[in-house]
């Protein structure tokens, strides 16, 4: 008998809900709160048939704003909390995820994007990514991992935990419908037996003691009196989460170097992209692949550097320029010959597409 | 027998005198609290969520743990920590603007779901941090800032009925009450067997406390006590709704 969800490393074919729903287990998840929506629906289905063989907890909250709510309320008493969503829930989670940043509460969420604006399609879309990096009336105090395959579901839905923990910011995987809802094959695994320890949880509330005899109270607020009150308060935190920044930033890259072109995209994107690179380099054409995994923070610097060898730019997402924005920023500035873009909001893209249009410009 | 004089033990002394406005109800509410968690001997394992509005203001009063929320959220907040860690003893304190109105969806199914919470609505008419803007709980014919010809049940509906509400759709083991700042001893008895059900486990509690604010109500003592015990009680009756072996005092 052991306690482990998962013996040694397991190779699993499922859907990428499950997958979520697995790598939450194994990261040592207690509890889960969630309003059903689609396409994140089967994280919920798969989290309560598992939760409770292995003694986790589960509540069906009203809508996403109890659902934030109630998962800051299980965080504060010391549990290793989460919830999903995607679309409108989105939309609705923007104010505990404000509540979150201001008082650096380790919120973990898996978003599955689905179309927009409105209720539009539950299937795919890139159309989360102004919430998800600086929705709400806040500062874009987030970590934004934007994962392109199901082992990045897993491997980063297990590291959002630890992000969450160690920095106090609350910390989001974004994903997609599609890889919500397709299968591939994926490797599971503890994330002791790989040397990952999960950074342990701490109580905001009811600490050991008599608040006011054994220690002081924990009186925890958001709200400020005064101007300058609420700049000392915000300040520091701006700061952490600069220095947070360089440990946690990720992105991929590939074929930089001698490239005269680069394919910029993100998320799932990132697999038509990286494929096309590929075909296109097959062929004897000078193509490069650049792909931000922490939409917040973003890769800047890494972005600066790689423009440095080549400034020809393609980028493609399903969006009106919603990743596109934090790449402009980010080359604000920099010397830049071509900027190219394919917009395709909620449609998804594939590598031979983008072959036929760096080809036939060439 | 309590000395009423005597700030309770659990009080925060160094955010004493307190912020709420000269004739608030909030103080009598909070003291009467105060009481009830030194009685019950909860400090320990209290948590204290307020709310946005001058319920905000209790965010440092007590030498409780104490999480300030988002108006309307403060219900999902401890529901959230008591389903996390049951020993935890949970307390949701509103004004009538964040349980009936903006929180009104959380109320009620906290109620349906029986949550081991309690919530404690202060009803005193009308929205008072944000300058006395009509509220649920307004009276008919009362006049707010945008009211200002007095409530019309016709365009704006009737005052909420909070306690009566929860009580019809709560869960055996639920205790539902309703008490006033102008009968002390009767909101006490019934602030303690609000905690005192959650102690148990026995289900969802909640109060309601008649309460004033003469800021934005820009009344006199004489007035402000007035319309507390003679305008107020006539719509909103006190007097226990639920109570977990169903006998109640009315």
């Amino acid at each position: 008998m052991t306690d482990k969800p998962i013996q040694g490393e397991k190779r699993v074919f499922m859907t990428g809900n499950e997958t979520l729903a697995w790598a939450a287990v194994a990261a040592g998840a207690d509890i889960m709160y969630g309003y059903p929506i689609t396409p994140q629906n089967e994280v919920m289905h798969y989290w309560t048939r598992m939760a409770p063989k292995f003694g986790r907890k589960f509540l069906q909250t009203e809508d996403e704003l109890s659902a934030g709510f109630t998962t800051i309320g299980g965080i504060m008493a010391g549990s290793r909390a989460f919830s999903a969503t995607a679309g409108p829930g989105t939309t609705l989670f923007q104010e505990p995820i404000s509540m979150a940043e201001m008082m650096r509460i380790p919120l973990v969420m898996a978003i599955l994007q689905r179309g927009g604006p409105s209720t539009a399609t539950v299937i795919y879309s890139q159309q989360e990514v102004n919430m998800m990096t600086f929705g709400g009336n806040g500062e874009g105090w987030r970590v934004v991992y934007s994962t392109a395959t199901h082992q990045e579901l897993y491997d980063y839905m297990i590291k959002s935990f630890n992000t969450a923990w160690k920095y106090r910011f609350p910390t989001f995987v974004l994903a997609d419908g599609y890889q919500a809802k397709m299968r591939e094959p994926l490797t599971m695994y503890n994330p002791e037996d790989r040397g990952i320890e999960m950074v342990e949880t701490e109580r905001f509330v009811g600490l050991p003691g008599v608040p006011g005899t054994d220690r002081p109270p924990a009186h925890h607020r958001n709200t400020f009196s005064v101007e300058e009150e609420l700049y000392e308060a915000t300040m520091p935190i701006q700061k952490e989460y600069e220095e947070m920044s360089e440990h946690v930033v990720e992105w991929e890259e590939e074929d930089v170097d001698d490239a005269d072109i680069i394919i910029l995209s993100h998320g799932v994107v990132s697999r038509a992209a990286k494929a096309a690179k590929n075909r296109l380099r097959a062929k004897g054409y000078k193509v490069g692949y650049f792909r931000p995994i922490t939409l917040r923070p973003f890769p800047e610097k890494a972005l600066q550097k790689v423009a440095g060898k080549c400034n020809n730019f393609l980028l493609a997402e399903s969006a009106l320029g919603q990743f596109a924005r934090p790449v402009k920023e980010a080359l604000f500035n920099v010397p830049v010959n071509s900027f190219e873009t394919i917009y395709k909001p909620g449609v998804g893209f594939t590598a031979e597409e983008l072959v036929e249009k760096i080809e036939s410009a060439r | 027998m309590t000395d009423h004089l005597a700030m309770p033990k659990s009080w925060h002394v160094e955010t004493k005198p307190h912020k709420f406005c000269p004739g608030c109800g909030h103080g009598i509410a909070l003291k009467i609290l105060g009481e009830v968690i030194d009685e019950l001997n909860i400090q320990d394992r209290l948590v204290f969520g307020v709310d946005i509005g001058c319920s905000l203001l209790a965010w440092d009063f007590f030498d409780v743990d104490t999480v300030q929320t988002h108006h309307g959220r403060t219900n999902p907040v401890m529901v959230g920590m008591k389903r996390a860690n049951p020993d935890l003893l949970c307390i949701a304190y509103m004004g009538d603007g964040g349980g009936y109105a903006i929180g009104s969806q959380h109320l009620v199914n906290s109620a349906f779901r029986n949550e081991r919470i309690l919530a404690i609505v202060i009803n005193n008419c009308n929205y008072g941090m944000t300058g006395g803007q009509m509220a649920p709980t307004t009276l008919p014919g009362q006049k707010t800032e945008t009211s200002p010809y007095g409530r019309d049940a016709e365009t704006t509906g009737s005052p909420t009925l909070g306690p009566e509400m929860v009580a019809a759709i709560a869960s055996p083991g639920a205790y539902v009450a309703r008490g006033s700042i102008a009968n002390i001893k009767q909101l006490k008895r019934f602030m303690k067997k609000a905690v005192e059900n959650q102690i148990a486990g026995n289900g969802f509690s909640f109060l309601e406390v008649l309460s004033s604010c003469p800021t934005n109500w820009r009344t006199n003592a004489k007035q402000t006590w007035a319309f507390v015990e003679d305008e107020m009680s006539k719509y909103f009756k006190t007097g226990e709704l639920r109570t977990p072996d169903e006998k109640k005092e009315a």
